[in-house]
């Protein structure tokens, strides 16, 4: 029998390190310069979101979901809003649904809008960082005029949303959306036929498409293997059925497919938002039931009833009937998922969250075998990595 | 559908909720139907979108284990919901669904549920040499141990949980909701008596 000798280096990869993206720790297995074996060690942002949840009522669990994928906080509020309504069995009324839908947008535009940059930075380009960051902080404006805060903002709560667009936001928000298109062009001459970009990404991390859906991916990445899958098309959600846009496919389901679907995602995403600017009512912003929804402060200054209501919802909160639920949205990152479980009180029994980046994750062993070791950076940085969602 | 889901040999109680299907199944026969559910050209769930558990500790067959699938060639996701005892283990899946690695050892590392077959049954989210189980109800909210960094011994050690103010989990739940809506003493009124 012929003795192999094995000849590999073991190297430990993080938890600090720029490319990780967060707390990642990777022991990876080289041959050389060729990566064998990468296995993520996770968990070291683990917080027990889970379990805290089921120690805080509804109302109280909405900004523990600001807090798990904290670029793209909006959407993840969304899924625990959707669920919850399900297991109440209410409808929000129609503004709520469109105002929903534009800052479930603005909110992937900001997650692009950082991936896409810190993307570039892990392979060698820094300027789109600086660029893009000035452009989310004015995203980020229309997050604080709604919510009172740029990042943790609380803002969709079961029953509709937390208060309504202060005047004036709407043609604000149009105006915004005008210039916006030229910032993407500007980024994409930095970016997209960038030799050191290409080089780097082309043909880097390739994932098929049997194994995206074998793995358990979603959003850009199983877009980017050719699935035109988006469940804001195929499983529409508040008014993303009135709205009318295109779901980019990628052809290869390389780094550089990634991002490019990510870039188109941001046009649509405008074209969405300017959608709902023409389609958008005024009316109420939430369920008119002070059961579920506290009512308005002036209110309360006048009615006893009112009063009582305020008191109860954020002492008690409400009661949610029995039964479970899983909703899903179309998250930033891929398909984020609550599954609800509810016994009746007005704390979650159990609530599991579902996020995409942990399945993402999983994939990255087998998508770095036989690259080399910078192609992890690569790899990472066009799977979307946000720690606090994978360690909840 | 549900006509094919009823058909299949272990599964029971198929109930259709707008748009997600919720089944449940005998878990003996775990890996006939997620064959069947992936193969079947009529049914095709394809995505393995997550693994959990409930844990209601009063109850014999202690966890709900929870898988959620998703078709996407037929637009539908269903959940399947099977009940195991406290000790016991169940077959892993992970010969069908690749993904299901991770959902499983997620699902070991906080609830304690053993999969028969796993190519890697180890902790995922909680820290190196953890102990117990945190998502099972009788886990503590605040854990059993804290970590700070030791001056004198220049690294970060492990002691028992300390608090300076007792957990407080107040139960604002009202007690008049739910009740009869009954003067007592009335019943004379209505001129029962």
């Amino acid at each position: 029998m012929k003795e192999v000798e094995l000849n590999t280096t073991t190297i430990n990869f993080g938890p600090q390190h720029p490319a990780a993206h967060g707390v990642l720790r990777l022991v990876v297995e080289l041959e050389g310069e060729v990566v064998q074996r990468a296995e993520p060690h996770i968990g070291l942002l683990h917080r027990g979101t889970e379990k805290l949840i089921e120690y805080k009522t509804y109302l109280q669990a909405v900004p523990y979901f600001d807090r798990l994928d904290y670029v793209s906080p909006m959407c993840q509020e969304h899924a625990f809003a959707l669920a919850t309504e399900n297991l109440l069995g209410i409808n929000v009324p129609e503004r709520a649904k469109y105002i929903r839908v534009i800052f479930a947008e603005i909110t992937r535009i900001l997650n692009h809008l950082l991936n896409i940059p810190a993307y570039a930075a892990d392979i060698g380009a820094v300027t789109p960082f600086l660029w893009c960051f000035e452009e989310r902080e004015k995203l980020l404006e229309f997050h604080e005029a709604v919510s009172g805060a740029r990042f943790h903002a609380a803002y969709f709560r079961p029953g509709g949303v937390h208060q309504d667009m202060p005047e004036g936001m709407e043609e604000k928000l149009f105006d915004h959306f005008k210039t916006l298109p030229k910032f993407i062009d500007d980024l994409e001459s930095l970016l997209t036929n960038n030799r050191i970009l290409r080089q780097r990404s082309v043909d880097i991390g390739i994932i098929s498409k049997s194994e995206a859906i074998e793995w358990g991916c979603s959003g850009p990445v199983l877009r980017s293997a050719g699935i035109a899958w988006d469940l804001r098309r195929s499983q529409p959600y508040d008014a993303y059925d009135q709205v009318d846009f295109e779901v980019p496919v990628g052809k290869k389901g390389d780094c550089f497919d990634r991002y490019l679907v990510r870039i188109e995602e941001m046009r649509q995403s405008i074209s969405i938002i300017n959608q709902c600017l023409n389609k958008i009512k005024p009316g109420p912003i939430s369920i008119e039931d002070n059961k579920i929804t506290p009512p308005k402060r002036n209110q309360m200054k006048k009615s006893m009833e009112a009063l009582i209501h305020h008191f109860k919802l954020f002492t008690e909160g409400y009661r949610v009937p029995a039964g479970q639920v899983y909703s899903a949205v179309e998250a930033p990152k891929g398909e984020f998922g609550v599954f609800l479980v509810s016994d009746g009180s007005s704390k979650p029994y159990r609530c599991k969250i579902r996020a995409p980046g942990f399945a993402h994750l999983q994939t990255l062993d087998h998508l770095s075998r036989g690259h080399l070791m910078a192609d992890i950076a690569a790899i990472l940085g066009s799977l979307d990595i946000v720690f606090g969602e994978i360690d909840r | 559908m549900i006509k094919i889901l009823t058909k299949i040999d272990g599964i029971n109680n198929v109930l259709e909720n707008n748009n997600l299907l919720e089944i449940e199944f005998e878990k003996n026969n775990i890996i006939k139907i997620f064959n069947e559910l992936r193969d079947n050209t009529e049914l095709n769930f394809n995505q393995l979108l997550d693994i959990t558990a409930v844990d209601y500790p009063s109850r014999e067959f202690r966890f709900d284990l929870i898988y959620i699938l998703q078709s996407l060639t037929k637009n539908k996701k269903i959940i399947l919901k099977t009940f195991i005892k406290e000790n016991e283990n169940i077959e892993s899946i992970t010969n069908i669904q690749k993904s299901a690695d991770w959902y499983e050892r997620e699902c070991y590392d906080l609830f304690g549920i053993e999969f028969i077959n796993h190519p890697d049954l180890r902790r995922i989210m909680t820290d190196y040499n953890f102990e117990g189980y945190p998502l099972r109800k009788d886990f503590p909210l605040t854990g059993h141990t804290e970590v700070r960094y030791d001056d004198l011994e220049k690294k970060v050690i492990y002691e028992p949980v300390k608090l300076t103010q007792e957990f407080r989990n107040f139960d604002s739940e009202s007690p008049w909701e739910g009740m009869e809506n009954k003067l007592f003493g009335d019943e004379k009124s209505t001129g029962e008596n």
